[in-house]
């Protein structure tokens, strides 16, 4: 009746002699505090075991009966990119002595995790220019409802304006956040492919905590953050900013144009796509909100010997010292994520980031460039990153049908978040080579034209 | 061993690259061309330069001054620390998994909603709940996701409901998320058994309850018996009840959620289904719901029309989305694994051994620790330091000097009801040999407090570094590496 | 000790009140209370002309692993803040009645002082609870 599992160690031997250790015969009678009317009776309704070389093969054909981005070249971005990451990445984070370990809080046991996520808070201080970032949170759009309620709470305003070229998802993140804390989310329209700097004028007021708007935004446009930062300024209210890590290689950092908090995702660097999740979101604030930084911490101080190490600090803050009066009820971060881009970063560094942004905006620019000769209009009238919008005479959907039938990726299609009709976003990462890119403008070519 | 104590940036030098991009095959772009000189970066990140044998070497060392589970017992009370399988890991990266784009079409992606369809469909099972949404990232973020449910489920009968009650042992993630979702905490205190006191419980249950939050087993280990009549006064009042499923490794195919009466769920994958922590995180929080609660389920939801697996993000009473995309993919794969792994009898046998497990420990260190709640526990029990405290010894001095002998210690800041706690969740994976060793090495610490304390109020004398100072570390908080910072410790250095 | 801090009045939060010129007030924490918090590490008051209200929150205290709510004894709008804390929290471990003060306040109600206990009667307060 009983079949063995190999997690499972305890023998036969093992359970009779710790039942008879305990006094009693059967391992029900421990479970007899359960009342008899809501024990399960029977098994529960799911499929049985596998066994290991069954269950590979099981797993493998459900994964087979995906496209992959290592078949079938991507042009998807909208948030999330298929990057380069260097092979050292997933052999560091494979370490099991990191991804079996708890939250370090014996700091005597746990030195190696402690020391790489202050690695990982100082380079996410170097790229976003600011002076403190926390060791993490569950991903860019969470990261920014957060800044949003860091904002609302310090400023005590109860308004927040939010670019509507801030990602889509962010924004629906950021209203159910707002709904359960009870501030307001004004979203802020559009001028062409830009946050609009007359609307937000318009808006905003003496009850506006803090303007939000993305870095490149959400439709690839490289905002003028130093134009928001004195619209911002004029009523007192924050200025936060979530801003790709990758274009920050070679963007002003918008800690120097005067950002209160940026926030961001750092999948670009050293995280696999993985069908949205997980990825890990980053949070970097300016010295005068060290204290109401939420999520986890680590700082540098030294033991009775006076050696170097690291701890968490700043704990008072934590929902597990604070209880009710906690600014955030953040438990875990993703520190296993946040080890994967400090090792991806520390791959690339200073000169290799750059590169690799530089490459971003080329590839960018000879599609965007190719696309328009061949009477395919670019929409973005601003800067762009390595994404950018295309018009296209037929739905979207029409279109990535035909790109996918000739092995391709296509890109996101606007229509749904902002009626943009027939506008495709792309983006084109390192990772898209020139032949890549002169076969998706063909298939393109035959598509709307065949 | 050469003793390894370098930062990163400390190892760099000009001109190293650890990695190799390819070179460009278009047009060179001068981004001085293309951008406003204000919007152009004037100074470099400083990020390290090392070659990637140095990058190994670096976070090679780094790991050697970790303790995960792979390197020894584990015992954090409340947390779950069971092995994590490696196929779990294998199968998370597949290609065909692990570079997918979430916003892919969905037919060219019905291998991932199939598991994640599955996966809904199973962990509804195993709670006894009609629906589950696998968005939340962690257990906090299912707390929040299941209050805000909570919020709009009343929301729509037209009630306005601003009280959650959260008993005194509970979690503190339960009180801070009900908090940040908007509703006012009433704490309910335990009785004298570390139980649920159902005459507080009705003192403060009346219309302006919205809900419970509860774990079953508690935070001490110890089922709440009298869980039905619980849910009865709470559901008579018109409030909803919340399991907290951070210990459902004590219950997994013995009862469920459903069964006792509750309305939502959530499960923290990286405890009851071997996700691991990594560190902190990434975990996963899904959260299921009973049938009247689902038009609130955060959207999209999977489905599965006609054999056709779909995204559904038309619900108009929805609270919303939670997360972006799906959830943690990545976690949920490693989960679903899981439960193939073990089957129905398989996480049977978990929970019997989780709870024998904790049982025989328990027994075994009794009588030499205060035991608060001395009776038949679940996956995990509660002991108290008080009597080494006596001594002059606390229990995180204890906690440091189970370090001199390779194992992580139990919880010891929760629960905040037991004076000078000891949690102790042994979990079913370790064997009896382990769980013998570890009990012997207790019972020296506790013979050590009355015989030779000094060695214990100075311990840890084995690891890498002693105890670090705290307070330093919080009043001149330094948060990050600089030259400058550098600079000046060295003097200190040499 | 019993000296300097003769003049004092205390709250039941364990705030300290020195009357000053007219209205005006010094406001600190007891040495009971920083011995219950232990280390800290760091405090957050209310800014030089904020309002102040008798027995609502006006800021916080934190130690390693504590946060306490700071209550304000009295009325009134804020005059001075302690700006040395802000680099040594540790002031109000080391002399809580005298550097360790934490704001001046203007009373708008002085009558409020009233409701407060003297040094014997706080000292009762104490040793009641801790029996």
């Amino acid at each position: 009746m009983t079949s063995t599992y190999r997690y499972l160690p305890d023998t036969k031997q093992d359970q009779e002699e710790m039942l008879a250790f305990l006094n009693i015969s059967s391992i029900d009678e421990l479970f007899e505090d359960i009342p008899a009317e809501i024990q399960l009776k029977g098994d529960l309704n799911i499929p049985k075991a596998v066994s290991e070389p069954l269950l590979l093969k099981k797993m493998n054909q459900l994964a087979s009966k995906n496209k992959n981005a290592n078949h079938y070249p991507t042009f998807l971005g909208a948030g999330t990119y298929d990057h380069y990451i260097p092979s050292v990445v997933d052999h560091m984070i494979s370490r099991s002595e990191f991804y079996t370990a708890y939250t370090p809080y014996q700091p005597e046991i746990s030195q190696g995790e402690l020391q790489a996520i202050f690695e990982f808070q100082t380079m996410v201080c170097e790229l976003t220019g600011m002076d403190v970032a926390n060791s993490s949170m569950y991903d860019g759009f969470t990261s920014l409802a957060e800044a949003a309620s860091l904002a609302v709470a310090s400023t005590r305003r109860s308004k927040v304006l939010v670019s509507k070229a801030v990602h889509p998802e962010s924004r629906a993140i950021l209203n159910t956040v707002a709904e359960g804390q009870g501030y307001i989310v004004e979203d802020v329209n559009l001028t062409d492919d830009e946050t609009s700097l007359v609307k937000l004028q318009g808006q905003i007021d003496k009850n506006t905590a803090a303007v939000i708007v993305q870095y490149p935004n959400f439709f690839g446009s490289i905002e003028d953050l130093a134009e928001i930062k004195h619209i911002a300024d004029t009523k007192g209210a924050m200025l936060i900013v979530s801003a790709n890590p990758l274009a920050l290689a070679l963007l002003q950092a918008p800690g120097k144009l005067g950002a209160d908090i940026v926030v961001g995702d750092m999948q670009p660097l050293g995280i696999p796509m993985s069908f949205g999740g997980p990825h890990c979101g980053y949070f970097a604030v300016s010295k005068k909100f060290m204290r109401k930084i939420p999520g986890r911490i680590v700082g540098q101080t030294t033991d009775e010997k006076g050696q170097r190490g690291f701890v968490l600090t700043l704990q008072a803050r934590e929902q597990h010292i604070r209880r009710d009066k906690a600014s955030s009820n953040i438990c875990s971060n993703q520190a296993l994520n946040a080890l994967a881009s400090a090792v991806c970063m520390s791959a690339l560094g200073k000169q290799g980031i750059r590169q690799m942004a530089q490459l971003n905006i080329e590839k960018a620019d000879y599609m965007a460039k190719s696309l328009d000769k061949k009477g395919f209009p670019i929409i973005n009238k601003a800067p762009f990153f390595n994404e950018f919008v295309v018009k296209l005479p037929r739905p979207v959907k029409e279109v990535n049908t035909k790109l996918l039938e000739a092995g391709i990726i296509g890109g996101f299609d606007l229509g749904t978040d902002y009626d943009l009709e027939n506008q495709m976003l792309l983006a084109v990462t390192e990772q898209r080579t020139k032949e890549e890119i002169d076969q998706f403008i063909e298939v393109l070519e035959a598509a709307v034209h065949g | 061993m050469v003793e390894y104590n370098d930062l990163i940036f400390e190892i760099s030098r000009q001109g190293r690259v650890g990695s190799s991009l390819p070179e460009s095959d278009v047009d060179q772009v001068n981004i001085n061309d293309k951008l406003p000189k204000h919007l152009i970066r004037d100074l470099p990140a400083e990020l390290p330069e090392v070659s990637e044998l140095q990058l190994v070497r670096h976070y090679t060392a780094l790991s050697n001054k970790n303790h995960g589970i792979d390197n020894g017992f584990y015992p954090l009370g409340s947390c779950t620390m069971k092995y994590n399988p490696k196929i779990n890991e294998d199968v998370a990266r597949l290609e065909g998994f692990s570079r997918i784009h979430p916003y892919q079409p969905t037919e060219t992606v019905q291998g991932a909603l199939e598991v994640l369809y599955e996966l809904q469909e199973e962990l509804a099972v195993i709670t006894g709940m009609d629906a589950v949404t696998l968005q939340p990232s962690a257990g906090a973020q299912g707390e929040w996701t299941g209050l805000m449910m909570v919020k709009a489920y009343h929301k729509q009968k037209g009630e306005v409901r601003t009280k959650v009650l959260v008993p005194d042992s509970a979690h503190g993630t339960n009180p801070a998320s009900a908090s940040v979702a908007g509703f006012e905490t009433i704490t309910i205190p335990s009785n004298e058994h570390g139980l649920v006191d159902i005459e507080e419980l009705k003192k403060h249950v009346n219309d302006q309850t919205a809900a419970l939050m509860l774990t079953n087993p508690n935070t001490l280990g110890l089922f709440e018996k009298e869980i039905v009549e619980i849910a009865e006064v709470v559901h008579e009042a018109g409030g909803l009840l919340y399991y907290d499923g951070a210990n459902a490794n004590a219950i997994l195919g013995k009862s469920t959620p459903g069964q006792m009466g509750f309305d939502i769920v959530h499960l923290n994958l990286h405890k009851t289904f071997t996700t691991p922590h990594g560190g902190g995180g990434p975990g996963a929080g899904p959260v299921g719901v009973k049938e009247k609660l689902i038009p609130f389920l955060p959207v999209p939801r999977v489905e599965k029309v006609n054999d056709v697996y779909v995204l559904d993000s038309n619900q108009p009473l929805s609270i919303g989305r939670v997360k972006g995309y799906y959830g943690n993919f990545g976690i949920l794969l490693r989960a679903y694994t899981y439960i193939r792994t073990m089957g129905p009898e398989g996480l049977r046998q978990v929970s019997e051994g989780a709870v024998l497990h904790a049982n025989y420990l328990r027994k075994k260190l009794e009588p030499y620790f205060e035991a608060p709640y001395s009776q038949i526990c679940k996956h995990e029990f509660v002991l108290s330091g008080s009597r080494q405290k006596k001594l002059g010894v606390r229990t995180l001095d204890m906690a440091k000097r189970l370090l001199d002998f390779g194992y992580h210690p139990p919880t010891i800041y929760f629960p905040l009801n037991v004076e000078e706690c000891l949690m102790i969740e042994p979990t079913e994976t370790e064997s009896k040999e382990t769980l013998d060793a570890f009990a012997d090495v207790m019972i020296q610490i506790a013979k050590e407090v009355e015989e030779n304390p000094g060695v214990v109020l100075d311990a840890p004398h084995t690891t890498v570094i002693g105890r670090l100072d705290e307070v330093q570390a919080a009043r001149q908080p330094i948060l990050r590496y600089t030259k400058e910072e550098a600079v000046k410790r060295e003097p200190v250095m040499s | 000790m019993t000296k300097a801090t003769a003049n004092l009045l205390y709250s039941k939060e364990h705030e300290w009140v020195l009357q000053l010129d007219g209205n005006r007030v010094r406001i600190g924490i007891s040495d009971f209370a920083q011995k219950q918090l232990g280390d800290i590490v760091f405090v957050e008051t209310p800014e030089v002309d904020d309002e102040v209200t008798a027995n609502e929150s006006m800021g916080t205290i934190e130690s390693v692993k504590a946060v306490s709510e700071l209550y304000s004894p009295v009325t009134g709008t804020v005059v001075t803040v302690n700006e040395e804390l802000a680099d040594a929290p540790e002031t109000i471990n080391e002399h809580p009645f005298e550097a360790g003060w934490l704001i001046e306040v203007e009373m708008s109600n002085p009558e409020e002082l009233e409701a407060l206990l003297n040094e014997d009667v706080y000292q009762a307060y104490i040793n009641e609870g801790e029996e």
